[in-house]
């Protein structure tokens, strides 16, 4: 009888070929996001730009635009992507996104008041603002979570977050129906999108995306201890407090810092860590080992369809990741099992 | 009819049901009945005439000036009893799936109806340049037509809470998606329509629409309320709920067809409200001590809820006519926030 049979954890080794495969999917697609664009370049050409720039056009293009743009989508990707892994882990709630603790929005309401007051319309300057944003609304939204003598429980991070979001999208509606011109260009940067970002942004998110890459990917051991309930953490050994104060720290750097330099990518951080978790079952550190990966894999292969579908211009990749990823969500929702989180 | 007291409550019997309701919950829900009355009048005493609270009810009770009368019945009350139910219909759709799914996040703007029906209106306004109406009804079918999609794809695995959620976060990303390419597409004029209906907004809307959420309502707000027993007991597990005697399946399938009717119809009216669905009902929660969706509770905190903001925001943006929807979040947020800090200061 085949009833109510525990999901299947899939051997080791498995895991382990799964994951060195989608590394070699995440190369070959950086690989193609480098040499596909719309200047034809030679493969030979792409290649030797890459190893020494000889200040040709072609290896400027390379250097300079198409490496750096690819290189942030990876960078985005496995920030969002383990980002949500954690809040997922943290908050035991697959629906937990890690905009839900505030900083999206903050980032997006300092993006608007960048546009609509102080009239900014560089990338560099949303980014900056982005920044400041999403680190004055974590600061909010732990400020009101850890009022009175309890631990602050994820629960509690996620509905004050909730809060400040609520009362942050009312200035950002009010702001953006009252002023078209600002809503006009900030349509664009709601979609999320790696196009124009590859001068200067790079060097600015770097400082905090690759902290929180390896803080989060160093985690999966304590998630585990976790994922039973707080009071089983206790009984591992576990300190719960650390944990979590940890992991928020690691959210709100790691999508803070990636909502300012390409805008909000819902999709990225909500399902694909819940992919992983279909593909490699509750073990957390393979989880955020998957989400680290596949994360990037997608946001830079739907980057590579973005340019090709509309010519001349792009498809936003926040569009295009969806298009492209939600329909695998669900289709493996619909094949495997689903046990309760 | 029959009434009995129990020590834990009253019981009312009538037409062969029996419901047992706690004295907490009865005090809540006749203050939240008059607070959504005195919200109302409220709000309709604002505008171009501006009235007192006793011309608003001398008018709608017939005894009010021509004018008055005309303002009031053909232009403020349509406003007001589509906020008031609308909220109602929101938070009861919250309630219902929150519970079914067993997750305070599983409200219809999370699991991708509220995105459809934003879908069908955004396509109505963008590609087809419809008005108003068009509009509603682009959204109603937008909403219903992502419904039936994912039960056709959950039913075939039997109809699991948890699967419905997680196809609902499918839907909902492959939806926003869409949305965000219509409005990067449409030329700044359909963009501006279209992010202001999708913020919500009451100004304009009379009696047809109050006619489709009212009937809407009606319908499905007793069923919700009736079956709410049933999901307090499914709260405690399905195999529990089983050996109580709820039939799961088919209590699922016909309670997710509520929270979906009633999310839809009021956002095809109102466009989608953000923050009703997920707060009314914790909040709900919270005031009666409630075990179970409190359904009924649940439609009166939303209506209080939206009649607030719309009073709010008539009062604080008066002529730029900004939608409802801005103040709700704030309204919402700004309560849901006292009151967690409250609860947890409370604590030691």
């Amino acid at each position: 009888m085949a009833v109510q049979s525990p999901p299947v954890e899939r051997a080791p080794a498995a895991r382990f070929i799964g994951l060195l495969a989608a590394l070699g999917v995440l190369v070959v697609a950086v690989g193609l996001s480098v040499w596909v664009g719309l200047k034809d370049i030679p493969f030979s050409t792409v290649l030797s730009a890459l190893l020494d720039g000889d200040g040709s056009t072609a290896s400027v293009t390379i250097r300079d635009v198409r490496l750096p743009r690819a290189l942030l989508g990876v960078l985005v990707g496995a920030a969002l992507g383990l980002a949500g892994a954690v809040m997922q882990a943290l908050t035991r709630n697959p629906l937990a996104d890690p905009g839900l603790l505030g900083v999206t929005m903050g980032a997006s309401t300092a993006v608007v008041l960048a546009i609509s007051v102080f009239g900014i319309s560089s990338v560099l300057g949303h980014v900056w603002f982005g920044l400041i944003g999403a680190a004055l609304a974590s600061l909010m939204v732990y400020a009101l979570g850890a009022t009175g003598r309890q631990v602050t429980t994820p629960d509690r991070l996620v509905l004050a977050g909730a809060a400040v979001s609520a009362v942050l999208f009312t200035v950002n509606s009010a702001i953006l129906l009252l002023d078209p011109a600002a809503f006009n260009q900030f349509r664009f940067w709601n979609v999320g999108s790696l196009a124009g970002r590859e001068v200067g942004v790079l060097p600015v998110v770097v400082w905090f995306l690759a902290p929180g890459i390896v803080l989060a990917v160093l985690m999966g051991r304590a998630l585990n201890a976790l994922a039973l309930g707080d009071a089983a953490g206790r009984g591992l050994g576990a300190n719960v407090g650390r944990i979590r104060l940890v992991g928020v720290a690691a959210i709100m750097v790691l999508c803070g810092a990636a909502t300012a330099a390409v805008g909000p990518l819902v999709f990225v951080g909500l399902v694909v860590p819940l992919v992983a978790r279909l593909i490699v079952g509750a073990d957390q550190r393979w989880v955020l080992a998957y989400s680290a990966v596949l994360a990037p894999t997608l946001l830079v292969a739907a980057d590579i369809v973005g340019r090709l579908v509309v010519q001349p211009g792009e498809l936003q990749v926040g569009i295009v990741t969806a298009v492209l990823g939600a329909p695998v969500f669900i289709a493996l929702c619909l094949r495997k099992r689903v046990g309760q989180w | 009819m029959v009434t009995a007291r129990v020590t834990t409550g009253v019981v009312v019997r009538a037409f062969g049901v029996s419901v047992r309701v706690a004295p907490r919950t009865l005090v809540v829900v006749a203050v939240l009945a008059a607070l959504a009355a005195v919200v109302s009048v409220l709000s309709m005493t604002v505008g171009q005439v501006s009235l007192s609270p006793g011309e608003v009810v001398a008018a709608l009770f017939g005894g009010g000036t021509p004018v008055s009368e005309m303002v009031v019945l053909r232009l403020r009350l349509p406003r007001a009893l589509t906020g008031l139910l609308a909220g109602a219909a929101l938070a009861v759709s919250g309630a219902l799936l929150q519970s079914i799914t067993r997750n305070v996040l599983g409200s219809p703007d999370f699991i991708g109806i509220t995105t459809g029906s934003a879908t069908g209106a955004l396509i109505t306004i963008i590609v087809l340049g419809g008005g108003m109406h068009q509009t509603s009804l682009g959204a109603l079918v937008g909403g219903l037509a992502t419904a039936a999609v994912m039960y056709a794809l959950v039913l075939r695995r039997g109809l699991q809470g948890f699967r419905f959620v997680l196809v609902g976060v499918g839907v909902a990303a492959l939806l926003l998606a869409v949305n965000y390419y219509l409005i990067t597409r449409a030329d700044i004029y359909d963009a501006v329509a279209a992010q202001e209906w999708l913020t919500g907004s009451l100004n304009l809307r009379t009696w047809p629409q109050v006619i489709a959420i009212a009937v809407t309502v009606a319908l499905l707000l007793p069923l919700g309320a009736l079956w709410s027993r049933r999901l307090t007991a499914m709260e405690m597990g399905d195999p529990i709920a089983g050996a109580l005697g709820v039939p799961l399946v088919p209590t699922r399938l016909v309670l997710i067809g509520a929270a979906t009717g009633l999310a839809a119809v009021a956002t095809a009216a109102t466009g989608p409200i953000a923050f009703v669905a997920l707060a009314a009902p914790q909040l709900a929660r919270a005031v009666t001590r409630a075990n179970g969706p409190a359904v009924l509770t649940s439609a009166l905190m939303g209506a209080v809820l939206l009649g607030a903001s719309d009073f709010a925001v008539q009062r604080i943006f008066g002529t730029a006519q900004l939608p409802v929807g801005i103040v709700t979040s704030a309204v919402g947020g700004l309560y849901l926030a006292w009151l967690l800090a409250a609860r947890w200061r409370g604590r030691t």
